[in-house]
C-alpha cells in the first residue's frame, strides 16, 4: 500500500512531504522511544508515535522511513514541518490513538 | 578524507546533522546499505549523548579505503561509571530530555551493536571520547 492510498483509507491530515506519498509502506512500528525507533523501525516503514519534535524527521530520515504519523489529533512542530518538507518525508496526522491507528493500519497491511 | 561537525549541549536541532552528512557520503562512496545503516544509528545516537549531556562536542569522521572511524569528543560531566552507563533502560537524562522520546537507557547499548568497535574514555568534571569503528568488508 503506498502512503497516498493509506491517507485516503484512514482520512489522515497531511502535514508535509507530499512528494514522499508514492513510497509504499512496507510495514510498521509504533513508538515514542526514540532509541526504540532507531533499533527497531525498518526502511519503508510507517511509524507511528505522538512525539512532535524535529528530532522525528533526523530518526525518519536516517533510517528511510515511508512516513510518520503523529496520533491523537497533535500537529508537528513548525521546525519539524520545515525539515519535512525539505526532506521529503510525509509527516502525517490523525486524530485516533495510536493503539486504534496502529490497529487500523495492520488489518490493511496484513489484507493487501 | 575527514569530516568535522560541531555539537551543542541541549541543541537538539543540531542532532541528526552529523548522521545525515555521513549518510551520504557512504551512499556516494556505494557502501552497503546494511553498514551504512548500522553506522548512522551509531552516529545519531552519539550525537544525542552529546546533545542531551555535554556542554559541547565534536564529531570526527575519519573514511578510509576499508573503515570508518567515527571519534565524538565533549567537554562535558563525564561518565563516572562506564559499565553502568553500558546497561540496556540505565540512564541519567533530564525529564525534559526524556519527554522528547530520548533518554531510555538504550544510546550506548544500541552503539555498542551497531559497531565492530566502541572504545569510551571518560573523565569525570571534564568529558568523554568516543571512538567508533565500523569495517565495509
Amino acid at each position: 500500500m503506498k502512503v497516498n492510498e493509506l491517507v485516503k483509507e484512514l482520512s489522515l491530515t497531511v502535514f508535509c512531504g507530499e512528494k514522499g506519498l508514492e513510497e509504499e509502506i512496507t510495514g510498521g512500528y509504533t513508538s515514542d522511544l526514540l532509541s526504540d525507533v532507531m533499533g527497531h523501525v525498518d526502511e519503508g516503514m510507517i511509524w507511528i508515535t505522538m512525539q512532535t519534535h524535529q528530532n522525528i524527521l533526523a530518526v525518519a530520515t536516517l533510517k528511510d522511513i515511508s512516513a510518520v504519523l503523529i496520533v491523537n489529533g497533535a500537529s508537528p512542530d513548525e521546525e519539524t514541518l520545515q525539515k519535512g518538507r525539505e526532506e521529503d518525508v510525509p509527516v502525517l496526522g490523525t486524530s485516533l490513538s495510536a493503539f486504534e491507528v496502529t490497529g487500523k493500519i495492520y488489518q490493511l497491511l496484513l489484507n493487501e | 578524507m575527514q569530516f568535522r561537525f560541531e555539537l551543542e549541549g541541549g541543541n537538539f536541532s543540531k542532532a541528526g546533522y552529523a548522521s545525515s552528512n555521513i549518510k551520504k557520503v557512504l551512499k556516494q562512496l556505494s557502501i552497503d546499505p546494511k553498514i551504512i545503516k548500522r553506522v548512522v544509528v551509531a552516529l545519531y545516537e552519539a550525537e544525542v549523548n552529546i546533545v542531551a549531556h555535554a556542554w559541547r562536542g565534536t564529531v570526527v569522521a575519519d573514511l578510509d579505503a576499508d573503515k570508518i572511524t567515527l571519534t565524538l569528543e565533549d567537554e562535558g560531566p563525564g561518565i563516572p561509571d562506564i559499565e553502568l552507563a553500558m546497561k540496556e533502560g540505565y540512564s541519567t537524562a533530564s525529564s525534559a530530555v526524556r519527554e522528547m522520546g530520548f533518554g531510555a537507557g538504550m544510546g550506548l547499548p544500541n552503539m555498542k551493536k551497531n559497531v565492530d568497535e566502541l572504545i569510551i574514555d571518560s573523565k569525570v568534571g571534564r568529558g568523554t571520547t568516543v571512538r567508533m569503528v565500523t569495517h565495509f568488508g
